[in-house]
């Protein structure tokens, strides 16, 4: 069996393959959290502001996300844009760049669409969390508002959004083997292929299963030690 | 939006819906006391035990549900000892099955997180008053600690559920027809990618507010004022 395993994984090379399925779980998920992220904080803003026809967007925007499975997104995303960006491809003569990168493209805007749902709620609500006390201290020190924005509620928001981002990010991570399904070769879908051509399943899906633990665990302890640097001087609960 | 694509779709999804309700109903029905049984072990004194629960829950919390079906599904399978029993085989060979034990093992960690916080919470004055009081454990559990954690644990319990129906999608990968499925067949039929997308979100978003009305309504009956 250990010998077994030894041929298939490093001799044929699979354990190779999952590990740049690996790194290509892990791009997708950091450029979609990121995207995510970018596009959620002034949507937040919107949200906290109650900006009239605005702030209803977002609401509905993040309700309907969050409130469908991640799956049926990723194929609104990826049936609903092959069509057009193979013609633009066309047009322009990059049919076989688009092919090539398309999956990935759309894996990314997919994931960050997801992300960006559930990262509106956590900047709100940390927007919301922030102490009325220091923004009127701020406001009777006549600072001007941009000031206080800049200098008191987004460093203070940021800080009490980090646990929500870790729950986000957490989420994401896994969100990415979804994006297999459409035949982005990541973890999932190396483990699939794997799978298929060497008929031993029960082997791989373990392996995507320890690789994708790993990243949660250690990704895990990195938010951990950052929660703990950027709440250093408050006390706990 | 053309009402003959409305007409065309909505009874394919209605199948779907039935299937998508069964998983759900099973992944609350089982997966909940499944989630107390292991917040209970994982609180537990011996070592051991609680020891393994966590491990449970760290696993299932720490990858993707897409992994863990596939894993009883294409890869518990091929073990020749899962094959030969009939009760387990019964179970795992079955895609319809195996999505619902993946439903169950899955939510069975999260919402075990769920009630050992809630548990943890508790005022340790109340237990050990029922401690004094001469209550056994089984008694302080039934009468005190359960009724209680109960209340603290229903808020987010409820959103477990949103994220069961949201799962049961997943079951469609490995050929079940669920509303996601059809969704799927759907949009590749008829190329109204965007008109399905909103008739079957129409369908998700029907279901999370029928069930999260429903544990409000439950939670309001439980809470102390009333």
């Amino acid at each position: 069996m250990s010998f077994d395993l030894w041929v298939l994984l490093v001799e044929r090379g699979w354990g190779f393959a999952l590990l740049r399925g690996a790194t290509v779980t892990l791009a997708v998920g950091l450029l979609g959290m990121l995207a995510g992220i970018i596009v959620a904080v002034p949507l937040a803003l919107l949200r906290w502001r109650r900006l009239p026809i605005f702030s209803q967007a977002v609401d509905g925007y993040s309700i309907l996300v969050r409130g469908v499975p991640g799956l049926l997104v990723i194929y609104l995303l990826f049936f609903g844009s092959i069509e057009w960006v193979q013609r633009l491809a066309t047009a322009f003569g990059y049919q076989n760049s688009a092919d090539d990168a398309y999956p990935f493209v759309i894996g990314v805007v997919a994931i960050a669409a997801i992300s960006c749902a559930y990262s509106i709620e956590v900047f709100r609500g940390a927007l919301e969390a922030v102490p009325v006390g220091l923004l009127e201290a701020a406001k009777s020190l006549a600072l001007p508002n941009h000031v206080t924005f800049f200098r008191v509620t987004l460093p203070i928001a940021l800080r009490l959004a980090l646990g929500g981002l870790n729950n986000v990010w957490q989420m994401t991570i896994k969100d990415t083997s979804l994006v297999s399904v459409v035949g982005m070769q990541e973890l999932m879908r190396s483990a699939a292929i794997a799978a298929g051509i060497t008929r031993s399943p029960l082997l791989f899906y373990c392996a995507a299963a320890g690789m994708f633990f790993a990243l949660t665990a250690i990704s895990q302890t990195l938010f951990s030690h950052t929660e703990r640097f950027f709440n250093r001087g408050f006390s706990r609960g | 939006m053309e009402l003959d694509l409305v007409t065309y779709a909505v009874p394919f999804l209605l199948v779907g819906a039935k299937i998508t309700l069964l998983i759900s109903v099973f992944g609350v029905a089982l997966g909940l006391p499944f989630g107390i049984a292991l917040a209970v072990i994982r609180a537990s004194k011996h070592r051991m035990l609680s020891r393994s629960a966590d491990i449970y829950c760290a696993v299932f919390r720490g990858t993707p549900m897409l992994v863990q079906i596939f894993v009883i599904y294409y890869g518990l399978g091929q073990l020749s000892a899962i094959r030969s029993n009939p009760v387990i085989w019964w179970i795992v060979g079955d895609s319809l099955h195996a999505a619902i034990l993946a439903v169950v093992l899955n939510t069975g960690a999260y919402t075990a997180e769920i009630f050992r916080t809630a548990l943890l919470s508790l005022p340790r004055g109340l237990i050990e008053a029922s401690q004094a009081c001469g209550l056994s454990v089984w008694s302080t559990f039934r009468h005190v600690r359960f009724p209680l954690a109960v209340r603290q644990a229903l808020p987010a319990y409820s959103s477990e559920v949103a994220i069961i129906v949201k799962e049961s999608s997943l079951a469609s990968t490995i050929t079940v027809l669920e509303i996601t499925g059809y969704a799927k067949r759907l949009m590749s039929e008829t190329f109204a990618i965007m008109d399905i997308f909103i008739i079957t979100s129409a369908f998700y978003l029907m279901m999370n507010v029928i069930s999260l009305t429903s544990l409000k309504l439950i939670e309001r009956k439980l809470s102390f004022d009333k």
